[in-house]
């Protein structure tokens, strides 16, 4: 690409991140456009700057225990499972819609992946169960959204009953031990692909592929129109349904593939995996600047929301803080971070 | 009349929107037990001028007294204290609640200030509905559950539940029949002969012959005439003033007849009606004709655009395209076969409003630019460019975000779409609404230069000139029915409104 095209706007921030002000669009740019390229920037530079102001403060109160290498790719390695979730709900989010059972289905998948019988299957078993079971729950909601015109949220929260309790019915409340000695070894701690932890190397691919879907193709462009302006959407020929039908496929789909990183990670699979994910997943994403009416959103942000959580995690952990002074702190971001962005979005509007 | 002053007058009232002059100096003048009827064409002012008159909106300018004082109407609260009400075309009412609580929302019988008297709440109301002829609405039921009529004799007991001396009706008896128009009359004879004073808004001037007493016709945010006497003032003079237009809009002249006359129709529509919206239609588009839908809001005309292009399902007939029948009610059909529209709530139906021109341009052609998926956005901005540069879209850059073009701009963006689509059929719904004046002549030449090279035209708009000046066939529609079809060099304005409010022409 020589030159920042249409969504150097809107979903460049992903660019302006990376590339800085290189991503500015090119030609004369109007007033408006300049301020909404300056919000987008601001956007995730402050999300960057909260990062930064944590990597800090990690240095500062831990200095050996926060910058050790193994520390760092800890934090990598306990986004990765969060972070595959949250690129899914991102795209349903950005779509006007919500998904509240990306937790359920990550146990679902994660339960039936590591059953006995599914074991016997090795390495591909587990892999294709912890997938197919995902887009399976996915399928449900989209097809009760799309064409059983259900109110997402309720959808949704129906499923994440029934996943929840049909993964306690496989388990029967035991934890499920995984003996299949390839996915047990991608797990250690010394397991590298290329140089990468596999689990970082996996969110690493799901991000770019939800970078490019989001920005490089027709269905990213159409998740964007359906929450950008549903009805103009419709009347601009789109299909809404099938598109929304897909989304929750999407979810699904990085559900399952969150599962069977989460099995790796824990060599075994729970009822009780991914608890409270949605709540993480959609905070990550509305911190990173996702628009929870829809229509406007970035994987970059998500991306960076997860980390900025996990990070914090990480550093009251190491700080030997309890959990609820991390669930306090967590709250309070939440909030400052939207109020930041309502600030920067009403400074941009006429 | 009594040398006692006027119960109400409203004198040089202004009111402006952002880019809009919505009331110019306006002036009204209600004397109690009178009925007093607003006229005017869509976008005349009268909305707004019961707006303020309800104190939803604060006046820029002007004086407004009651009873002979000096009085500001900062709010709604103030307005309903002093004794006015007013009935929206749009009922406000709360479907959740009974008839009871919605009569008395906001000032229910209370005992200790807040245990709601719910008996003496259902006696009160029954109370109400008794005096405007319906005691059979029982105060108890949902208001959800009750008929468009029965709404709207809750809304109007609500407006009596407080010490009412002026009640503004919004059209009143558009969601009525025949013999509920008559009790709503009724209603309003008893209102007027206790002393209160209804100000009336209708397009249909045989009931404002009927129950009015006096006129005042709006027109571009004036008051043109101030109390004619409702009954003995000519139809013509009536539509005279509200049609005396200060600005002339030009439009492109029109092609001989030549090559239309003879082409196939590529848009057949067949018997297509929506029960309770429209009845039975049928039309021919050819290819370089421009076909004019001329109505009153409520009239169906969008509705049967909308049903044409499938967004709407028809109860009845079918739409042809180049013979072929489009499968109904499927908005990806209609697109598919050629048929674009431009929809009347530009910003609502339309836009992508956060979005760049291109994306709003390119988005019903995406699969034009992907292979397997993936777009090439090079090629999809060079072609949305040359979509919007062939409509001379200002500013001439693809990265500027819709929401900050003008309206006239946002609209080319959305001819440029289907210009982009290739489409053969384009259907416009109010095409310059939101455009400023001087801009409209330039769109109306867009247009008439689509049609020239090949495209088909259907349009509404509720300003006849608009109608009248760019097509060059024309149907009027009143009441969901085609009234009058003509060719559009027979019609003149007049004509047209006679036919739209009478539905035979008069003189």
């Amino acid at each position: 690409m020589t030159q920042p095209a249409p969504s150097a706007q809107h979903h460049g921030p992903e660019k302006g991140t990376v590339t800085g002000p290189a991503a500015a669009p090119p030609s004369k740019p109007g007033g408006g456009m300049r301020a909404l390229g300056l919000r987008v920037d601001v956007r995730n530079l402050s999300l960057l700057g909260v990062l930064a102001v944590l990597i800090a403060v990690g240095g500062f109160t831990e200095p050996d225990a926060f910058l050790d290498t193994g520390n760092l790719q800890l934090i990598l390695t306990q986004s990765s499972v969060i972070g595959v979730v949250t690129v899914g709900v991102t795209f349903v989010i950005i779509s006007g819609g919500i998904d509240l059972s990306v937790g359920a289905m990550v146990a679902l998948a994660s339960v039936w992946a590591t059953t006995l019988a599914t074991q016997d299957f090795g390495f591909a078993g587990i892999l294709f169960t912890a997938v197919i079971v995902g887009l399976a729950a996915g399928l449900v909601n989209g097809v009760l959204i799309a064409y059983g015109r259900m109110v997402p949220f309720i959808a949704t929260l129906a499923m994440l009953a029934s996943a929840r309790g049909l993964a306690l019915q496989i388990t029967d409340g035991k934890t499920q031990i995984v003996t299949v000695q390839s996915v047990l070894d991608l797990g250690l701690p010394d397991s590298y692909v290329l140089g990468i932890p596999p689990l970082v190397l996996v969110f690493a691919a799901v991000t770019v592929a939800g970078w490019l879907i989001l920005n490089r193709t027709t269905f990213g462009r159409r998740t964007v129109a359906v929450g950008g302006n549903a009805e103009a959407a419709r009347l601009a020929g789109i299909d809404v349904r099938r598109q929304r039908l897909y989304l929750y496929l999407l979810s699904g789909l990085c559900c399952g593939i969150a599962a069977f990183m989460l099995v790796i990670l824990s060599g075994s699979g729970q009822n009780t995996n991914g608890n409270l994910y949605e709540l993480d997943a959609i905070a990550a994403a509305i911190i990173g600047g996702t628009l929870l009416s829809g229509g406007r959103g970035t994987i970059v942000g998500s991306v960076l929301g997860v980390l900025v959580f996990t990070t914090i995690t990480n550093i009251f952990a190491l700080n030997n803080l309890q959990s609820d002074v991390q669930q306090i702190a967590k709250g309070a971001i939440i909030v400052a971070a939207v109020l930041v962005q309502r600030r920067t979005l009403r400074g941009s509007e006429t | 009349m009594a040398p006692e002053p006027p119960l109400l007058t409203m004198s040089g009232i202004t009111k402006s929107f952002p880019g809009v002059r919505a009331l110019d100096g306006v002036d009204l003048e209600v004397l109690a037990g009178e009925v007093h009827c607003l006229l005017g064409q869509n976008g005349a002012g009268k909305s707004t001028l019961i707006k303020v008159l309800a104190g939803a909106h604060q006046p820029d300018g002007g004086a407004i007294t009651w009873c002979g004082e000096p009085v500001q109407l900062s709010s709604p609260i103030t307005a309903m204290r002093l004794g006015i009400a007013t009935i929206y075309q749009e009922l406000d009412l709360v479907e959740g609640l009974s008839v009871a609580e919605n009569v008395f929302l906001g000032h229910e019988p209370t005992s200790a200030g807040f245990v709601v008297r719910t008996r003496e709440a259902r006696t009160g109301a029954a109370a109400l509905l008794g005096r405007l002829g319906h005691p059979e609405i029982d105060p108890a039921r949902l208001v959800g559950d009750l008929s468009a009529a029965h709404q709207q004799i809750v809304s109007m007991a609500r407006a009596l539940s407080h010490d009412v001396r002026l009640i503004v009706m919004d059209e009143p008896s558009a969601a009525l029949d025949p013999d509920e128009v008559d009790n709503l009359f009724r209603i309003v004879d008893g209102l007027t002969a206790e002393g209160v004073a209804v100000v009336y808004i209708s397009h249909r001037l045989e009931e404002i012959r009927r129950i009015g007493d006096r006129v005042t016709v709006l027109k571009d945010g004036r008051a043109v005439s101030v109390g004619l006497p409702a009954k003995s003032t000519p139809t013509r003079d009536i539509v005279a003033m509200m049609t005396g237009r200060n600005v002339e809009y030009v439009f492109p002249e029109r092609p001989g007849p030549g090559v239309r006359a003879t082409a196939h129709p590529v848009l057949k529509v067949e018997g297509l009606a929506r029960k309770g919206e429209f009845e039975p239609v049928d039309l021919e588009l050819r290819p370089g004709e421009i076909v004019g839908l001329a109505g009153l809001v409520g009239s169906g005309r969008s509705e049967i655009l909308e049903t044409v292009y499938g967004a709407r399902r028809p109860t009845a007939g079918r739409v042809l395209v180049d013979g072929k029948p489009l499968r109904a009610g499927s908005v990806r059909a209609a697109v598919a076969a050629g048929i674009g529209l431009a929809p009347e709530e530009r910003k609502a139906q339309a836009l992508l409003l956060t979005e760049s021109v291109t994306r709003n341009v390119s988005v019903s052609s995406l699969s034009r630019f992907a292979r397997a998926g993936w777009l090439d956005r090079g090629t999809e901005r060079e072609a949305a460019r040359a979509a919007t540069r062939e409509l001379s879209l200002r500013p001439d850059n693809p990265e500027a975000a819709v929401r900050t073009l003008s309206g006239g701009n946002q609209q080319k963006a959305v001819l440029a779409r289907w210009l982009l689509r290739g489409c053969r059929v384009l259907l416009l719904d109010e095409p310059t609404r939101g455009v400023d004046v001087g801009a409209r002549a330039e769109l109306y030449a867009v247009i008439r230069r689509l049609a020239d090279e090949g495209l088909a035209v259907l349009l509404v708009s509720s300003e006849v000139p608009e109608v009248l000046g760019l097509a060059d066939r024309v149907l009027v529609l009143r009441e969901g029915r085609v009234v009058h079809t003509a060719d559009a060099r027979e019609l003149d304005e007049h004509r047209v409104l006679d036919l739209v409010m009478e539905g035979s022409p008069t003189s």
